[in-house]
């Protein structure tokens, strides 16, 4: 409580520096610091898609998703009941509050034009999300096919001979403003279609928990559920080449114990075998291996392709399981018929025809449009944004090799527009004929915010922030966070119980183990057969650990997260979303996971 | 017909769902479990027939059915009254030769006690009318339970017939215009299960009356301390489509009814410490008893409330038995307005619900 009154949740102008950071807020634009009058509204924080404190350049992250989400809900489709997202930085981590529409007049005149756009979209939506992949694909191939300029001692002969006219110091500037524009581009793709898939699933949903108020948030899910989507790809090309090498009797080099340079060594060392099973390799690592070791909004999410460790330890495991008998396969034709069998039966329970023929029309919706849902982030979060970052780590290397930085990774310690200023430093530089100017700045802020990162990850963030609305029914929020009133109750009474975390009943059962808290993808290895996983969040590279653990919790994630989806699969309990399990819970700790009710209590 | 005397009393495997006026509804509906082949205790009737030779017999003109005309269904003590010469009659009176040799008879072809000794039986009320859609009479009448002897069978047979006239049953049959001549009390008589656990389920939600669930409330003990409200039960929710537990709220159960181990009858007493919090039903009971409840359900075409019971030492798996299953009757009788129908264009469902401020 605070400031003596019922409030449950401090204002934003209470919140106080993290001592130590005091001086965070220069790693964010100014447009994102709270305003005093900003303590009036109510803010929740994203600890969905920000589960750490932003660096400097990650913050981008924020300032493109909510520039493409704001626009394309209130400006392009013009949804009626909201005029967008505001964003706000605090202590490294990201506050949204949702500005909705009131007037009644207002939301008709809207949504007669949002009947219009919004209809033209689910009519015809095969044709234009087939286009979309297409677009993505575009963003992915130009981005991948930007050269950061060497800025060697000259240029080359051609750029005269082909009367191109100007130096490749403009590149630098002109070659980075695109990485960031297609950044916003593919962040605008990556809302384009979401707010009308998620429209249409949380429409069914609402239709199916009127009619039977008791039905678990899962089987709406499972309903719905696509069975052969992008998501699982990269865990199976894992599987498949585990079990290659298995059969090509190469299982043995098949390990995270050693550098992935020496595993790749000592596979090519094995002749014809070792030289297909690399083919095969290459040949599942595009596209799939761009698959981020997170979910890809900050810039150490890396793909497996940039750091093979992961997919690694991931095809170890399999090994094992292959070893000891297992069936690795996924039966899909068994989770198809079961999927259409949930679906059967709750149709068959409903009381009249005209219900069943609304039911037809809503899953049908949702059958088309999900698929969506669950694929864009192969697309964007994924494909795109892991190569973004490692096309700006090659801009940080330009950076290094001229002096600014120390190392190409610290680029991630700048805003983009310091970026900006620091490669006009280096354009002017060679230009010059002398260093970049200042360095020693750019090098001392750089130190300074790496250490301002390490005690703000100490820091528990509220999960709201300002006075509890009356209701709180925007849309968006509704669609993308999945918060409601009741979502804001639950977290205010959680903020005076110690000894249970809280979050969403993803995957039903209930059991009790010995917890085992990883920060990263990068720690798998470190979980024993039949603990309990608390994780911040999982992606598909966490797919291996599935087979050894018997139930999962994460900070962040709601009922279509990757945890909650291959939970179900696997039959395992799993509660996500809570915010801060892994803060709160320690490896040892004995904890019962209740899937049933969406808790976690700390037993010892 | 049902008058005839070879009709005193019937095996529960021998009736169905439309023998109600021979052995009332209980005795019907249990009928009708065995011929399903659900696992319900064996057992027979005392049929109505019976009963009505028995009342003849002590009131040949029918005076009480005439004087019940005249009763203010509100006045319980004149109600009382009016009913105690026969009650006290039903109570007391010789059971004709041939039905107390058909009742000893049944009884004896029932299984023998897997205890040894006598077998101990449940002595059930089961009237006419008694667990219809349109009306629930739960409770109104007798039933007892680990009732050992023969004699003891006899006399508990006699106060089931008197119960008909209890002051509740009376005045509840006034209240809803039940015809008096309609009224008549067949007796359940069935093995007594030794209950572990018992309770109650229901094919659709008491709360919500979401029909894609069966909620299940469970105890230790016999089902009596459950419906006499002396424990909280556990609460379970299950989906009949996934079969997932949905909710599983495990209570503190304090007290427990078991058989009184100096003879006839149940007593009270005190749940072992060890066992209060504990859960009373295993993930595998729960999931039989979800199997059961649909199949009860599917069978009747309407939701059910089904009492059940754990016999306690039985080997996993068949340790289970119905009691009793009746129509639901609070949500069955509502008729709410369709939650949806379908629209033009099926995006049309979002649009609306988008535009909603």
């Amino acid at each position: 409580m605070h400031e003596g009154d019922r409030r449950p949740f401090p204002l934003p102008s209470e919140i106080a520096d993290v001592p130590g950071a005091e001086r965070w807020s220069t790693m964010y634009a100014p447009f994102t610091r709270f305003q005093p009058e900003d303590d009036a509204k109510f803010w929740f924080c994203n600890a969905t898609h920000f589960p750490e404190p932003l660096p400097a350049f990650d913050g981008i992250s924020a300032e493109v998703a909510y520039t493409a989400i704001g626009a394309n809900t209130a400006r392009l489709f013009v949804f009626p009941a909201t005029l967008g997202i505001e964003h706000r930085i605090v202590n490294g981590r990201v506050y949204l509050a949702a500005n909705p529409v009131t007037d009644p007049d207002e939301i008709v005149r809207r949504l007669e034009v949002f009947q219009r756009r919004a209809g033209y979209y689910y009519e015809h939506w095969d044709r234009l999300y087939g286009e979309w992949k297409q677009r993505m694909q575009r963003a992915i191939d130009e981005l991948e096919a930007i050269e950061v300029p060497e800025l060697g001692e000259m240029d080359d002969e051609d750029v005269v001979t082909s009367g191109r006219g100007y130096a490749s110091n403009h590149l630098v500037r002109e070659r980075f403003h695109r990485c960031i524009d297609l950044y916003s581009i593919v962040w605008n793709h990556h809302i384009e279609f979401v707010m009308l898939a998620f429209g249409a699933y949380v429409v069914f949903s609402e239709f199916l928990t009127t009619a039977f108020p008791e039905i678990p948030e899962q089987a709406i899910a499972r309903m719905v559920a696509g069975i052969d989507v992008v998501m699982y790809r990269p865990d199976e090309e894992l599987k498949r080449l585990a079990a290659l090498a298995v059969e090509l009797g190469l299982d043995d080099l098949v390990t995270d114990d050693v550098e992935p340079a020496a595993v790749f060594a000592a596979i090519a060392g094995r002749g014809e075998a070792g030289q297909r099973w690399l083919a095969e390799w290459q040949t599942s690592s595009v596209p799939w291996f761009h698959v981020s070791t997170g979910d890809g909004l900050y810039h150490h999410h890396r793909s497996w392709r940039d750091d093979p460790r992961v997919p690694l330890a991931g095809m170890a495991r399999y090994v094992e399981r292959l070893r000891a008998g297992d069936d690795l396969r996924r039966p899909t034709d068994r989770l198809r018929a079961e999927r259409d069998e949930v679906a059967a039966q709750y149709r068959a329970l409903l009381s009249s025809e005209d219900e069943r023929a609304a039911f037809d029309q809503m899953l049908g919706l949702c059958r088309t449009t999900f698929p969506y849902i669950e694929e864009h982030k192969f697309y964007c979060e994924h494909w795109f944004t892991t190569q973004f970052f490692a096309k700006l780590r090659d801009f940080g290397g330009l950076l290094a090799r001229f002096g600014v930085l120390e190392d190409p990774e610290d680029v991630f310690q700048l805003q983009h527009y310091e970026i900006d200023q620091q490669l006009a430093n280096v354009m002017l530089a060679w230009a010059a004929g002398s260093p970049p100017v200042g360095t020693d700045a750019v090098k001392a802020t750089v130190a300074e915010r790496k250490a301002m990162l390490e005690v703000l990850a100490t820091w528990s963030a509220p999960p709201a922030l300002g006075p509890v609305p009356e209701a709180l029914n925007d849309p968006a929020v509704k669609l993308l966070w999945g918060i409601t009133s009741q979502t804001v109750r639950r977290w205010a009474e959680a903020a005076s119980d110690d000894d249970r975390v809280h979050g969403y009943a993803a995957s039903p059962g209930v059991v009790e183990g010995v917890a085992r808290v990883l920060a990263s993808v990068n720690e798998i290895d470190r979980i024993e057969t039949g603990e309990i996983l608390v994780c911040p969040v999982t992606s598909p590279s966490w797919g291996p650990v599935f087979g050894k653990i018997k139930a999962a919790v994460s900070d962040s994630g709601g009922m279509m997260s990757h945890a909650a989806i291959v939970a179900r699969e696997y039959g395992m309990p799993a509660v996500v979303g809570t915010g801060d399990a892994t803060r709160r819970i320690r490896t040892g700790d004995r904890i019962r996971v209740d899937g049933d009710e969406g808790v976690v209590v700390l037993l010892s | 017909m049902h008058d005839a005397p070879t009709n005193l009393a019937v095996r529960l495997c021998d009736v169905g769902r439309d023998d109600v006026l021979l052995v009332g509804g209980k005795g019907a509906s249990l009928g009708e479990l065995v011929r399903l082949g659900l696992p319900v205790p064996a057992g027979f009737a005392v049929t109505t027939a019976a009963f009505r030779a028995a009342r003849s017999a002590l009131d040949p003109d029918g005076r009480t059915a005439g004087l019940l005309a005249t009763l203010d269904p509100h006045d319980h003590q004149a109600v009382d009254a009016a009913m105690a010469p026969l009650r006290a009659a039903l109570a007391t009176c010789d059971l004709p030769p041939a039905l107390e040799a058909a009742v000893r008879a049944h009884y004896r072809a029932l299984p023998p006690s897997p205890a040894g000794g006598p077998l101990p039986v449940a002595v059930r009320s089961s009237a006419t009318g008694e667990d219809g859609l349109d009306a629930s009479f739960a409770g109104l009448q007798d039933t007892f339970l680990w009732v050992r002897h023969e004699d003891r069978l006899l006399d508990r047979l006699r106060a089931c017939w008197a119960s008909l006239y209890s002051v509740e049953s009376v005045c509840y049959r006034l209240q809803r215009g039940i015809p008096e001549d309609d009224a008549a009390m067949a007796v359940v008589v069935q093995q007594m299960v030794d209950a572990r656990s018992s309770g109650v389920l229901f094919t659709r939600s008491p709360s919500t009356g979401d029909r894609s669930v069966v909620a299940v409330e469970a105890a230790w003990g016999l089902g009596s301390a459950v419906v006499g409200g002396e424990v909280t039960p556990d609460a379970y929710t299950l989906s009949k489509v996934t079969g997932d537990v949905l909710r599983r709220h495990v209570s503190c159960k304090t007290r427990r009814h078991v058989p009184d181990p100096d003879g006839d009858g149940v007593r009270d007493e005190e749940v072992p410490a060890e066992l209060q919090s504990a859960p009373a039903l295993d993930d595998g009971e729960l999931a039989r008893l979800l199997e059961l409840g649909r199949a009860v359900e599917a069978h009747y075409g309407v939701a059910q409330d089904v009492e059940w019971a754990v016999a306690a030492g039985a080997p996993q798996g068949e340790g289970l038995f119905l009691l009793q299953s009746r129509p639901e009757t609070a949500w069955s009788k509502r008729q709410p307005p369709p939650v949806a129908a379908p629209k033009a264009r099926a995006f049309d469902h979002v649009i609306e619900a988008l535009g909603r401020p």
